[in-house]
């Protein structure tokens, strides 16, 4: 929008400037195309073909793939995707709020930062088998467990539904909380205790004044939570069972076991389809936001000194 | 109380209207604040060193200091965002320091003005009665009046971000207001204005205090704002008060030198007392040689003490002042070193024989003022009386 507007103010005056915006989203728009929009499409594509003899698709037109989803089986792990994926995200908020909030206003800000990013230095499988080390039968909690005494024998803590949220949520923290995080740093605190000041309890100022202005980053952090976790695949593989099976393994599953490319490119439209969905959604809690109706306030979150 | 009453040409008069908003002018209502030897400190640093003083009701009082000499935090204390280390504060005799600070009859302009960026202006001066769950009638009447006599009634539905910096001020003593604390707490509420706009602020605040007669605490580093509105000023440095005392007892008696080179600009020259004639003092100034001074109680012959005179008490001539029959002038010749002209008045600074700078400020000619302009390099007569002066012990 922006070298638009240029464009267009330019264009009257005498000495007139070339806009080169559009050659230099070049190399990105390239790169977006061939590896993400067409790739797409040709899932697009898929999904309404019929299912080829030994896996691949038939080249002709076909319902068969979208038919078949209306069965009890993938309306369930539907259900289920969309369970784990919201309580995950409510629980990587509620637990990033804080979070945020204390490295904000702690003084080691840095030091804070850098604990939350270092994990992303450790493969994300490699993550997920470390909590295997931990929760499994043989696992440093069962063994604490039984050392202490609380327990006779190992408790079942893998795969379940339970474990699946458990490793989502910490997998998907360090996105929750890196928003979260850049807002309140950017809040003005006196604003707390203006609230305190004109009458509000701690929790009230909490909930009157630092949550309706952060909210762009809330929003920002349900996103970054709910899209990836909607489309789970390798933790509900590794520490799920059968109860917390989600589209993603039902797609993998269709592709490489059934082979029924058809079916699983109609299953990732579905996935694609509600993320846009909550995409919408939230672009529209956020338009409701008064910072956006706010001229003087669309250029970012800035406050004027 | 120290009244102020603004040219109504230049500044709008504050609408004398709402009933329900303060009372008959002068009726001392709020707060008597009072504050025990308050102390407090930041890790090695001690922001509060064992301040006392008492704040009677409906007084408009100032704190006075360069930044870090404890004012906003003694402001913070009694608002509640701190807890003293030691010491008491009590509202009419009863200590608030166990309460929280929502739960304190006293209110707080920030200096930033804090205004939630979240709500319009109407509910940011709405907010304290929304909390109290007010209904909605009396929020709109209410919000209607404080927004009139802060005069932002046609900008109720704007956000903060789209006001000037004197509206958010506005709406900032609205929303402090509509609670009716007894103690309203002013912290450096101009110090983000421009110079022109401060003055018609401070005339406001003025007019409003003498409105709703609650005590106003106002800290400021400016001394100029404090000598115009306060009723008494507690000047303060690295965490004590040095002196508090009427606007004119401080300009005109400062207690320490720190309070004299403070408030208004000063000459200030170190000697040692020659001689005691009744009130009149002779102190042999080294490089001035003897200069007069009257004062109450005069300090003993040969000890050390430091003359104090402001630049706007001396005069400055280009020919000797005609021998007068007064016996308590001071002269003394110099020359013009630098002046510095600004508007109303030039300061100049004199250079005595001696090599010592006296500043000296001489408001511009009107018609009945001869003598031809004092330029640079020229050679001048300054003269004072001893009654201008006064004497500070040793410090």
């Amino acid at each position: 929008m922006a070298p638009m507007a240029v464009r267009s103010r330019t264009s009257r005056g005498p000495g007139r400037v070339r806009n080169y915006g559009p050659a230099y989203a070049g190399p990105a728009g390239i790169w977006l195309t061939v590896f993400f929009v067409a790739p797409l499409l040709v899932i697009v594509a898929y999904s309404f073909m019929a299912k080829g003899l030994y896996g691949g698709v038939e080249p002709r037109f076909s319902l068969e793939a979208y038919r078949s989803l209306a069965n009890s089986v993938f309306l369930r792990v539907s259900m289920n995707t969309l369970g784990i994926s919201l309580v995950t995200t409510v629980l990587a908020i509620l637990i990033a709020l804080p979070c945020g909030y204390y490295m904000a206003r702690s003084n080691r800000k840095t030091l804070l930062l850098m604990l939350v990013i270092i994990p992303f230095w450790t493969n994300f499988l490699i993550r997920i088998y470390a909590w295997i080390a931990i929760l499994g039968n043989n696992g440093f909690l069962n063994a604490l467990l039984l050392r202490a005494g609380i327990v006779a024998a190992p408790v079942q803590f893998l795969y379940n539904q339970v474990a699946v949220t458990i490793v989502l949520v910490y997998t998907y923290l360090p996105y929750a909380i890196l928003p979260l995080y850049s807002t309140i740093e950017k809040f003005d605190f006196s604003l707390l205790e203006a609230a305190r000041d004109l009458g509000c309890t701690r929790r009230g100022a909490i909930f009157r004044v630092l949550l309706p202005n952060i909210r762009a980053g809330i929003i920002t952090a349900v996103l970054f939570v709910f899209i990836p976790t909607f489309g789970a695949y390798a933790v509900p593989l590794l520490v799920g069972g059968k109860e917390s099976y989600m589209l993603g393994n039902f797609v993998a599953e269709e592709l490489t076991r059934t082979r029924n490319w058809p079916l699983a490119s109609a299953i990732s439209m579905v996935i694609t389809l509600v993320t846009t969905l909550g995409l919408w959604l939230m672009f529209r809690l956020q338009g409701k936001a008064p910072q956006a109706k706010d001229p003087a306030r669309s250029g970012g979150e800035r406050r004027a000194p | 109380m120290l009244h102020f009453s603004p040219p109504f040409a230049i500044i709008p008069p504050v609408p004398s209207r709402p009933a329900t908003i303060g009372g008959k002018r002068n009726e001392l209502k709020g707060s008597d604040v009072s504050i025990e030897g308050v102390s407090k400190s930041f890790g090695t640093f001690t922001a509060l060193r064992d301040v006392s003083m008492v704040i009677r009701k409906g007084e408009f009082y100032s704190l006075l200091g360069p930044s870090g000499c404890g004012k906003t935090t003694l402001l913070r204390i009694i608002a509640g965002f701190d807890d003293p280390d030691g010491g008491e504060v009590s509202l009419d005799g009863t200590s608030v320091l166990n309460l929280p600070p929502n739960e304190r009859h006293v209110n707080t302009v920030f200096q930033n003005y804090a205004l939630f960026p979240h709500l319009t202006v109407f509910e940011n001066v709405a907010f304290p009665l929304r909390l109290k769950k007010t209904p909605n009638a009396t929020v709109r009447s209410r919000v209607g009046d404080y927004l009139e006599l802060v005069q932002l009634s046609s900008h109720a539905e704007k956000m903060p971000a789209q006001l000037s910096g004197g509206q958010k001020q506005r709406v900032a003593v609205a929303r402090a207001l509509i609670n009716e604390p007894s103690v309203l707490l002013l912290d450096e509420p101009l110090s983000a204005l421009d110079a022109k706009l401060r003055q018609h602020m401070l005339i406001e605040l003025d007019a409003i205090h003498d409105k709703i007669g609650i005590t106003f605490i106002y800290v400021t580093h400016d001394q100029q704002e404090a000598l115009s509105v306060s009723d008494r000023i507690a000047v303060m440095n690295a965490g004590q008060v040095l002196q508090i005392g009427t606007p004119h007892e401080i300009y005109e008696s400062p207690a320490t030198g720190f309070v004299a080179a403070f408030i208004g600009e000063t000459n200030m020259f170190e000697g040692t007392v020659e001689s005691v004639e009744g009130t009149m003092v002779a102190v042999d100034v080294t490089g001035l040689g003897r200069i007069l001074v009257t004062e109450d109680e005069p300090p003993a012959p040969g000890s050390k003490a430091s003359v104090v005179v402001r630049p706007e008490k001396i005069r400055i001539d280009t020919e000797r002042p005609a021998p007068a029959k007064r016996t308590d002038i001071n002269f003394l010749e110099g020359s013009v070193d630098e002046p510095i002209y600004s508007g109303s008045s030039t300061k100049y600074y004199v250079r005595h024989q001696s090599g010592t700078m006296l500043k000296v400020i001489k408001q511009h000619a009107n018609w009945s003022d001869e003598g031809p302009e004092i330029e640079w390099k020229d050679k001048v007569y300054l003269s004072w009386s001893a009654d201008d002066a006064y004497l500070l012990g040793a410090s």
